[in-house]
Parts: structure tokens; C-alpha cells; sequence
């Protein structure tokens, strides 16, 4: 049977896409541009269908504690926030990636600092990469540039997160999640039954069988040698997502001068500003980091070598740029371009801030 | 072949479910579709604005700073949204919201006298899809069948019974809209 095309939000399909994933469970909070995640999914009631549960938490806390608890029993469980919700998760994330449980958290991102706008924006890119919560952690990051990739991201996130049990986040915002695009949903798959979760994740605190002893699921250790020891599976563990999880687009990159670098909506709005600038006899290409972390550094420092300079457009004062810079190793000129507070930067702007800041 | 339209007008006169229609109409026809709302504070009385793009390829920015077509409702949108239309392209609006006509001199500019016509004819809601079916006219992207089945796939099954309400309105706009220049 062909697939169904549909039309809708980025965040309608993220919904969807959870159900039809075989999630066990959404703790939500709503705000502003994301509410229609778990709107949707109050609307297709999945608990009657696949046994899904979808809450409304009294706070974001309680419902990233809520995913930390559903993850400790082994279960597929989610969460999404825009900006300022996502701050106040931030102690839930550490905690989850200290005591290395998986989980899906979306961020579709608004304009900060503070309760900043309800408009779009790329301004959690550092908060999201570099840390967020406390220590020596890192978070999987997935920045999709169109509703498919918001739908098909649910499954990637929650996959890599189950395969390395840490949490991974669906870095978007409010452009990607607001507009309306064509999208195809995956096929319905069952949810894991708990027979299979205690095969495929024995640490899962599902209940003691005779045959083992307590599983225990904590981030807490007060014996710094063990700590640290663990410290160490954590980094051999980041390293390894680094060498085998980077994913990236290249657009139009054959026989270039210029290089744009951008994620998400600016990725989209960057595509335009190529097609005007190839009117205008420009030779520049798009290279989109679908991971940001762990971020395509290595194929980005071939660049060094083929182009005269790179424009890092993002929606935000220049946070992704430092990572091109030092993909780069600083051997080529990297400029940035970016609007603020939630305003969202038109084709021609960029064009021209590629024009003013690399061609000169 | 692309479309690039901003819709604009007052929250409650219907301008986003109109850009809702208009990209099902194109999906109907296997076009390409992007909708990118402004969201947020806008309310009933607010200003609202919605970017609708129909295209035979892959879209990549839903977000533009020209368009083909910019349908206008009321003052503050024809302010803001005149100068944004393409040399050669087209403005449509609504006389009765309007106070000061557009003037650019390189664009084609229509009137329709939707608002009017709607309260008078006691179909007050239809109000969007009478200028959906005047912009249908001068640039005929969908046909009229696919609006019908978008329309059919994006309203709720309790409210098919308004169809041939709005294909009504559809043709009426035809009808009613008006070139100024």
C-alpha cells in the first residue's frame, strides 16, 4: 500500500510520529510554540489504541522526572518544552545522562534570555551542545530542517538514545515547528512488551527475578574513584557516538568559493539565499549538520581547503560558529550572520550578509 | 513553477484556514506545500499573516521576504506587505478595510468587495473563500476541484455540510473581483 502523504505542523508530526514509534509515554507541560505536540496527542487518545500514556505534568521539573522514572524502567518515554521550559529541565537531563538512561526531549525553540518571545530563534544551540545541566556530560542532539525530518527525528532520537542510554534531544524551533509541510509517517510499530525490555535492557528496574541481584539506577556516587571511573565510561562512550553517529547534508557543495553552515529553519532560509546567489553568479554551497553533537567537524575541515570563507547563519548572536571555527582550525575566514529575539532573517539578508562579510 | 503568496488581515477574518485550504488544494495536486503562520500573540483583531507557497519542486525557505501575491485585509497589512510584492506580481484587497489604496505603479492590483458582499448575502463566514476564489481567478494555480477535496480533507466530517456553501463563495469571488490596475 503507498504511503499517505499528509499535511501538517512540525509539531503535529512529532506526535504522530511518537505514537506510531511505539512510546510508551509523553510527560508535557505546554507553552508556546510547541503545545500542539502534546495537543495532538491528547486529540488521537493513543492510550486507547497502542496503550500510550500521554500526562499533563503540574511542572516541566515534574515531567522530565517523569521521563527519568519511565526511562529507569526501561521504557520509551519523551518530553518536550520550548526555551524556557527546557532551562528548567535541564537538572532532569543531567541526571538522566548521569545515570545513563535514554529518553527523548524536543526543544522547539523561542527567543531568550529569560521568558524572551514566543517567536523563533537558534539561542539554546550552546545550551544544548556544551552542556545545559551540570558536568562532564553530553546530550544527542538532532536538528531537523523540515516536518518529514521532525517525524522521521523521533524515531532516530529515541534509537540512538536506546543505544547508548543517554538522553538525546530534538533540537527545533518555532518556524520548524510551526509550519505546515508535506509529510509521510512511519508505519505503526508495536510497543516493546516487558519481556522484551527485560531482555533488551537488563539494567531496567522492572522488579527483582530470583536470578539477580537489585538493579540500582542513580547518578549519586560519593567514592570519587568510582566516580571518576565512570567519568571515563561516559567519555569512551561520547567518543564512540562521535565516530559512528555524525549526520550531515551537503547541498550544492561541488566546485564552490563560499560555504554557508547552517541548521534547522536557517539551513532552509540559507537554501533560498544560495539559489539568489547563483543568479547573481555567486558560487557558494550549504553545508547543514543534522547532529550537533556530536557535530560534523571532520568533514567540515575539508572545507578549509576548498573555499575562500564561511558564513555561519543562525538565529542567534554566533554560538554555532565557534564549533565551525574550530572544524576549521581557524585556516579559513568563518564569519557570522544571525537575527535576534525571535526575528526570523529573510533569504535576501543573508544573501547580503554573505555578500558584505565573505565577498567584500 | 512556484506560487509565493502572503495572506494578511485582521485574526477572525479566516486569513490562516484560507492559506490552510489553498496549500490542501495544492497537496490534492501533488504539488510541493509549505505554510508558515505568524503565531503567537495575534488574537481576534490582532493582525495575522500566513506564507503560502505552491511549487512543482522541492520548497526551501518558507519564509521569503517577496511575493507573487499579497492578499491584503485590511490597512496595516496593505502597509506593510505593498512594497513586498514582486515587480509585475499581484495585490488583492478588500476595499472595506482599506483607507489608503496601494500606489505602487509596477504591479497589478485588484480590488474585491468580499466583506460587503458576504454580510449582505448573510454568509458572513464564507468571507475568506470569496477571495480565494477571486485570487483563483487571476491566477488559476489549483482547480477548483482540488479546493473542494482540500477542503473536504481539511475540515472535520461535522462540517461537510458547508461545502457547497463555500464552492459557492469560491465562484462568487470569481465574479466579484475587479482589476484596479
Amino acid at each position: 500500500m503507498a504511503e499517505e502523504i499528509k499535511l501538517m505542523k512540525g509539531n503535529e508530526a512529532i506526535a504522530h510520529a511518537a505514537i506510531r514509534y511505539g512510546a510508551d509515554g509523553y510527560f508535557g507541560y505546554p507553552i508556546t510554540p510547541q503545545s500542539e505536540i502534546m495537543e495532538t496527542l491528547m486529540d488521537e487518545k493513543p492510550w486507547e489504541t497502542t496503550g500510550m500514556i500521554v500526562l499533563q505534568a503540574e511542572s516541566e521539573v515534574a515531567a522530565i522526572n517523569m521521563v527519568y522514572g519511565g526511562a529507569a524502567c526501561g521504557k520509551r518515554v519523551m518530553t518536550s518544552s520550548s526555551s524556557p521550559g527546557i532551562s528548567l529541565k535541564q537538572e532532569g537531563i543531567s541526571y538522566m545522562a548521569g545515570a545513563e538512561l535514554p529518553g527523548l526531549i524536543v526543544n522547539i525553540m523561542r527567543g531568550g534570555p529569560g521568558l524572551g518571545t514566543i517567536q523563533p530563534s537558534q539561542a539554546d544551540y550552546f545550551q544544548t551542545v556544551k552542556g545545559g545541566g551540570h558536568g562532564d556530560y553530553r546530550l544527542i542532539t538532532l536538528a531537523p530542517a523540515s516536518v518529514q525530518e521532525m517525524a522521521d527525528h523521533v524515531a532516530l532520537g529515541f534509537d540512538l538514545s536506546f543505544k547508548y542510554n543517554n538522553p538525546a534531544m530534538i533540537l527545533a524551533d518555532g518556524v520548524i515547528g510551526q509550519m505546515m509541510e508535506k509529510v509521510v509517517l512511519p508505519e505503526q510499530r508495536p510497543r516493546k512488551t516487558e519481556e522484551e525490555i527485560r531482555r533488551e535492557q537488563p539494567w531496567a528496574t522492572l522488579g527483582r527475578p530470583e536470578s539477580r541481584g537489585r538493579n540500582v539506577i542513580t547518578s549519586l556516587e560519593l567514592d570519587s574513584s568510582i566516580m571518576e571511573h565512570n567519568n571515563i565510561r561516559f567519555q569512551e562512550k561520547y567518543k564512540k557516538i562521535e565516530e559512528n553517529e555524525v549526520l550531515y547534508e551537503e547541498i550544492e557543495c561541488d566546485d564552490i568559493d563560499y560555504l554557508i553552515v547552517a541548521f534547522g529553519s536557517a539551513a532552509r532560509i540559507s537554501q533560498k539565499a544560495i539559489q539568489l546567489a547563483k543568479e547573481e553568479g555567486i558560487k557558494v554551497g550549504l553545508f547543514r549538520p543534522i547532529t550537533l553533537w556530536p557535530y560534523p567537524s571532520k568533514i567540515l575541515n575539508t572545507y578549509k581547503d576548498k573555499v575562500k570563507g564561511i558564513l555561519s547563519v543562525e538565529l542567534n548572536a554566533g554560538q554555532m560558529v565557534e564549533d565551525v571555527k574550530l572544524a576549521v582550525e581557524c585556516k579559513v575566514l568563518v564569519e557570522h550572520f544571525g537575527r535576534l529575539g525571535g526575528i526570523v532573517p529573510t533569504p535576501q539578508e543573508v544573501l547580503n550578509a554573505l555578500k558584505e562579510k565573505l565577498i567584500r | 513553477m512556484q506560487h509565493e503568496i502572503i495572506i494578511a488581515g485582521f485574526g477572525g477574518q479566516g486569513v490562516l484556514s484560507m492559506g490552510k485550504i489553498l496549500a490542501y488544494s495544492g497537496l490534492m495536486e501533488g504539488k510541493e506545500v509549505s505554510w508558515f503562520p505568524s503565531y503567537g500573540p495575534e488574537q481576534r483583531g490582532g493582525t495575522a499573516n500566513v506564507t503560502v507557497i505552491l511549487s512543482d519542486d522541492r520548497i526551501s525557505s518558507p519564509v521569503l521576504n517577496e511575493y507573487d501575491i499579497a492578499i491584503v485585509l485590511n490597512q496595516p497589512s496593505l502597509e506593510k506587505f505593498e512594497k513586498t510584492v514582486k515587480a509585475g506580481g499581484v495585490l488583492i484587497y478588500d476595499g472595506y478595510g482599506i483607507t489608503q489604496k496601494p500606489t505602487r505603479k509596477d504591479i497589478r492590483i485588484f480590488e474585491i468587495d468580499a466583506m460587503n458582499i458576504a454580510t449582505q448575502e448573510g454568509n458572513a463566514k464564507a468571507f475568506n473563500m470569496i477571495v480565494l476564489g477571486g485570487m483563483l481567478k487571476i491566477t488559476p494555480m489549483v482547480k477548483i476541484e482540488s479546493v473542494m477535496a482540500g477542503l473536504k480533507k481539511s475540515l472535520p466530517e461535522r462540517h461537510h455540510k458547508l461545502l457547497p456553501m463555500n464552492e459557492k463563495a469560491i465562484l462568487r469571488g470569481m465574479e466579484l473581483i475587479r482589476e484596479v490596475q
